[in-house]
């Protein structure tokens, strides 16, 4: 048997790049696509230090919506959820996008308010949005236990139809494959360990392979640009901390949308396979170990439980953790920075993945313009010296 | 899980505590004098260093005094607590 073919090339770094991207997850991945696609910058190298969307992007649950409370959030991940909806094609990948509807279930009045609240502003933005009573909820999902006994009562849920789940790896390989085909490198085994910095300018990575010059250095580093800003001499508001998520053995379909519950932090879904995919909030503690601790995924299997009596005697197959970036309002931050030439875009936290498209799409055109995208001048660093945060605790509080 | 030596109470799990952040944070001295950026500084950034951390972390189920704790962010060894 030969092995299948390579989708990308596995080339050594050139002394030089008009744009070096930090970071071969999917944010790097879909900048170096965008960078080429749509403003024909291909002299562009990206600097992975393990291998290609090893990082959350390969441990993530693959949830994707749009459906957040504010104007600027709205506006971004929603640009994002449109490319979803033509990327496979684009990309000529199957992505296994499948928009299956995301339930957000409400277990208390001050949910069932908040809720609605957040559906009525989705649409006033123009993302689709509706709520479901209890009984609603359980003709949606059958599965999901609504006796007003229950130790977290369902009193209904927002839906948004449009959301959903895709393969993670597809994603990335696609994304990969087509940067590959403009000519960009993508660069495996580079630690970027520093920056030459000269008036005020971005000149160069230091890296574990050596000294790549740069016109352009855009930090996509994830749970790790804390570390690589500082040594930029750039404090950010950021803090990192593991995140973890498990998958059960395999199932026959059960489980046909996405069920997420702020309140007693567990959200599920049942992917492509059959395997079940659940998720849980941040282990407290800050951490770079990519593990957290078992008492998590305990609390979490037992709000499972409590939503799906179904599923009481599912195994767990396995369990892992990523590192993710958390902003003090839990959005974004894009943008420029006090370095001429280099950009960040980080603090997408544990709700990333949804924005890999609509995140590259904009800062590949802040990198190159050197100014915001539209979408992102709300995200930039500035913010959190104005005070005009984007506040998405509610829509964003569990990990997706 | 971590296990915590609380000074008070002797080697505790993880989760009869509350995590506290970066330890050391003062509210600033003269603060009708700050700058909107030391302002950020002091409200939203924090040191997220990869390696040893000085952390709060509070004993709510137990002596319910705060500690400060060092513990390293890769390992999650801990030096003794204060
Ligand atoms: C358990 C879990 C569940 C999640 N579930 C969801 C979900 O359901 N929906 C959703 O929208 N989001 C989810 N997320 C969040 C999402 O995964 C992230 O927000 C997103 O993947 C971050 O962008 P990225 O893909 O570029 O990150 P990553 O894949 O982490 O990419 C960053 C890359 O930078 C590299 N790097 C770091 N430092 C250096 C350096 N010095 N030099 C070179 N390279 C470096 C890393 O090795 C890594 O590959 C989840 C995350 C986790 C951990
Ligand atoms: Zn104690």
């Amino acid at each position: 048997m030969t092995h299948p073919d390579f989708l990308w090339r596995d080339p050594d770094p050139k002394p030089s790049y008009d744009v070096v991207i930090v970071g071969g997850g999917g944010h790097g991945l879909a900048t170096a696509y965008y960078l080429a696609a749509n403003h024909g910058l291909t002299n562009v190298a990206v600097l992975e230090k393990g291998w290609l969307a090893g990082g959350n992007m390969a441990r993530n649950t693959t949830i994707i919506r749009s459906n957040y409370l504010w104007d600027e959030s709205a506006a971004i991940y929603e640009h994002s959820l449109k490319l979803w909806e033509g990327l496979s094609e684009e990309l000529d990948y199957d992505l296994m996008f499948s928009q299956r509807g995301v339930l957000n279930l409400a277990h208390s009045l001050g949910d069932v308010r908040e809720g609605r609240r957040r559906v009525n502003a989705n649409r006033l933005n123009g993302v689709d949005a509706e709520w479901l009573d209890a009984d609603e909820v359980r003709k949606f999902c059958p599965i999901v236990n609504v006796s007003s006994s229950a130790r977290h009562p369902v009193l209904g849920a927002t839906l948004q139809r449009r959301g959903g789940i895709a393969k993670h790896d597809h994603v990335a390989w696609a994304l990969a494959r087509k940067a590959d085909a403009y000519g960009i490198d993508l660069i495996q085994g580079c630690e970027v360990t520093g920056f030459d910095i000269e008036g005020g300018r971005v000149r160069a990575v230091r890296t574990s392979r050596g000294r790549i010059a740069a016109g352009k250095v855009a930090l996509a580093s994830a749970g790790h640009t804390s570390v690589l800003a500082e040594r930029a001499g750039i404090p950010l508001p950021l803090q990192s901390h593991p995140l973890q998520a498990l998958v059960s053995e395999l199932l026959e379909p059960v489980l046909d949308c996405v069920v997420m519950s702020n309140a007693v932090h567990v959200y599920v879904s049942q992917a492509h396979k059959g395997e079940l995919v659940m998720g849980a909030g941040i282990d407290a503690y800050n951490s770079y170990g990519q593990r957290g601790a078992f008492h998590v995924i305990e609390a979490q299997m037992a709000a499972a439980l409590e939503l799906f009596p179904i599923f009481s005697r599912v195994r767990v197959l396995r369990t892992w953790a990523g590192i993710v970036d958390v902003s003090p309002d839990a959005s974004p931050i894009i943008g420029r920075t006090p370095v001429e030439g280099l950009y960040v875009n980080a603090g997408w936290g544990t709700g990333g993945f949804k924005a890999t498209p609509g995140s590259g799409w904009v800062y590949a055109h802040t990198i190159a313009h050197d100014e915001p995208h539209p979408l992102a001048v709300p995200f930039a660093l500035e913010r959190f010296t104005t005070g005009a945060l984007i506040d998405e605790h509610g829509a964003a509080a569990v990990a997706h | 899980m971590l296990l915590i030596d609380c000074p008070h109470c002797g080697p505790r799990d993880e989760n009869e505590f509350r995590y506290g952040g970066q330890a050391g944070i003062a509210y600033p001295e003269r603060p009708a004098e700050l700058t909107d950026d030391e302002w950020a500084g002091y409200v939203f950034r924090r040191d997220n260093p990869k390696g040893w951390f000085h952390e709060r972390w509070f004993h709510a189920h137990g002596c319910r005094v705060w500690l400060t704790v060092e513990r390293h962010t890769v390992t999650h060894e801990i030096r003794k607590p204060r």
